[in-house]
């Protein structure tokens, strides 16, 4: 089977006016498709870092990466991923309807095709009626859902997410990790998921990844066997918690390493 | 200003009462500017009542009031605007006729200025932003070419100009550019570079390429600080325009005219307090038309405190 996303031997170092840093050492990941992978860690772990690489937003210092079969600039030229992260980071002089195709836009697809699937998107996240309002009139979790819509417009076989409910309220952040949930059903779409909350990685993922920093490596990779479609209910289920502890047992230890 | 907003939950009734409190606000800033008005008129025949009263002394004190409340120096209020619908001279046309046509030809060369100004100061940060080698080389001149005084440069630009065969009123247009353009350039520079960084990574994983992400980015987040630095040129054109009148001599100008009333201040100050509200009635006019068009295409945006 080919491999969406092939890193081998991975590593990042940044050279600063304060000196060099290694954020990222030997990361060797293969993503199959289809699957939901969180990156989990402390800050400084370099999840983001690794994030960025696939996307090609950052060059790796060493090792070999694939994205799609491709090299990631070509992957991400053909746009094979979307992106989504913590702030919306929505235009603001652009209606919601305006967001969502930009991507399409500036890939040169036609307007009536653009607002055809514009459309689908809007109704898939639940923002049908909100096509003409402005992101300043959304709540923090409608924005980020026009983000995800936005991510998905050119049908990618990847999304990339860089906490995308970081800055959402707890109740917000459920709703939207079911609807996420949903949408990656949907879409067959295989996601790369960073974030640093546990029940998140847990109750999301196919597999969940653990890294520790300085520098940044993957110390662990947990299956989580959960039982698909999931819903809210899993998340009180004994296994559940048996995971939540796995994972947290393993942040800690790695954290000790370092 | 962010260009990306979170938070405040949507409610068709916190817009409605935004509508409703936006007539509201242009109600009472109409009554602040009238009230400000009234004010300095009173402060004014106040200051004038008074000497009036002591003889120009300051009460219970021998000292002299300055400026002299005396009408050779602050002339009445209504005498000012009187002096307005009489005559510009013995027997002629109305000095508001004669000023609005002052004022008229003094804003065309400052519009005109304005736009080539604008245009070059866009232009130049566009190029800053692309190059930050071009922007290290010339942002010296670029500062120095706005500390020379522009009475220095204005006749030079005239004699350069007629040297050329340029139009007069053109020589005065640059002079006016020669202002404009500062301003524009440096809040251009600022505002393309106002987006943030997830938004450049954004159309960088879009595969956008720069011209793409210059218009559908950098220029519409560097807007507001783009017409903000046109409200600061705007005024800076018409005095760029009325200074370059002076070494280019023509009558038809604010420049001139102001020149004048100068002269016969001493006879009757009266014309040169009207021809100064006309210049500055002309000035606000000019500014209060870039805030409609900033208004118009900065719509639907979240209202930044305009100027």
């Amino acid at each position: 089977m080919d491999f969406i996303v092939d890193a081998q031997q991975l590593g990042k170092t940044f050279e600063g006016k304060a000196g060099t840093v290694e954020a990222l050492r030997g990361i060797d990941l293969q993503l199959e498709p289809g699957e939901f992978v969180s990156l989990i860690g402390p800050s400084g772990c370099g999840k983001s870092t690794l994030l960025r690489l696939i996307g090609d937003l950052l060059q790796p210092t060493t090792g070999s990466l694939a994205v799609n079969g491709k090299t990631p600039q070509q992957a991400r030229i053909e746009g094979d991923y979307g992106i989504a992260f913590q702030k919306a980071t929505l235009l603001d002089w652009r209606t919601v309807q305006r967001n969502v195709e930009l991507p399409l836009e500036l890939a040169g697809v036609e307007a009536h095709a653009r607002a055809a699937r514009t459309d689908e998107l809007l109704d898939m996240v639940g923002l049908a009626d909100f096509a003409d309002h402005h992101p300043w009139q959304l709540s923090g979790g409608m924005q980020q859902r026009v983000a995800i819509a936005r991510a998905l417009s050119q049908r990618p076989p990847l999304l990339l997410m860089d906490e995308p409910f970081g800055a959402l309220d707890e109740m917000t952040r459920e709703s939207m990790q079911q609807e996420l949930m949903r949408i990656w059903r949907d879409t067959a779409t295989t996601v790369v998921f960073v974030t640093h909350s546990i029940p998140e990685a847990v109750f999301l993922s196919t597999r969940v990844v653990v890294m520790s920093p300085r520098p940044g490596r993957i110390t662990d990779r947990i299956d989580i066997g959960l039982p698909q479609p999931r819903d809210s209910g899993i998340r009180e289920s004994e296994r559940f918690f048996e995971l939540l502890t796995q994972v947290r047992e393993q942040l800690r230890s790695s954290d000790s390493v370092s | 200003m962010s260009a990306f907003r979170s938070g405040g939950a949507y409610s068709p009734g916190r817009m409605a009462a935004a509508t409703e409190s936006g007539s509201n606000t242009a109600l009472k800033r109409v009554l602040a500017v009238a009230a400000i008005l009234a004010l300095l008129v009173a402060l004014w025949e106040g200051y004038k009542l008074l000497g009036r009263a002591t003889g120009g002394t300051w009460p219970f004190t021998e000292l002299e009031m300055r400026p002299r409340p005396g009408n050779n120096s602050m002339p009445h209020v209504w005498d000012v605007v009187a002096a307005l619908f009489g005559p510009h001279r013995r027997g002629g046309d109305p000095l508001i006729l004669v000023m609005a046509s002052a004022v008229l030809f003094t804003l065309r060369e400052a519009l005109v200025g304005f736009l080539v100004g604008g245009a070059f100061g866009f232009a130049l940060g566009v190029l800053f932003v692309r190059s930050q080698a071009t922007e290290r080389a010339f942002m010296p001149y670029v500062v120095a070419s706005q500390t020379i005084p522009i009475i220095a440069i204005a006749p030079m630009v005239v004699i350069w100009g007629r040297q050329l065969d340029v139009p007069s009123w053109l020589s005065v247009a640059v002079i006016a550019a020669f202002l404009t353009f500062f301003p524009v350039a440096i809040n251009t520079v600022r505002g393309l570079r106002s987006p943030e960084a997830t938004a450049t990574e954004l159309f960088h994983s879009y595969a956008a390429s720069p011209s793409q992400r210059l218009w559908k980015l950098q220029v519409p987040a560097a807007l507001p600080y783009i017409f903000t630095s046109m409200k600061i040129s705007a005024s800076a054109s018409v005095v760029g325009a009325i200074v370059g009148e002076l070494p280019a001599g023509f009558g038809e100008g604010l420049g001139r005219a102001l020149l004048n009333y100068n002269q016969v201040f001493a006879a009757d100050p009266t014309k040169l307090y009207a021809a100064v509200l006309m210049a500055a009635m002309g000035g606000i006019v000019f500014v209060g038309l870039i805030t409609l068009a900033e208004r118009f295409t900065l719509a639907g945006r979240v209202r930044e405190a305009s100027l």
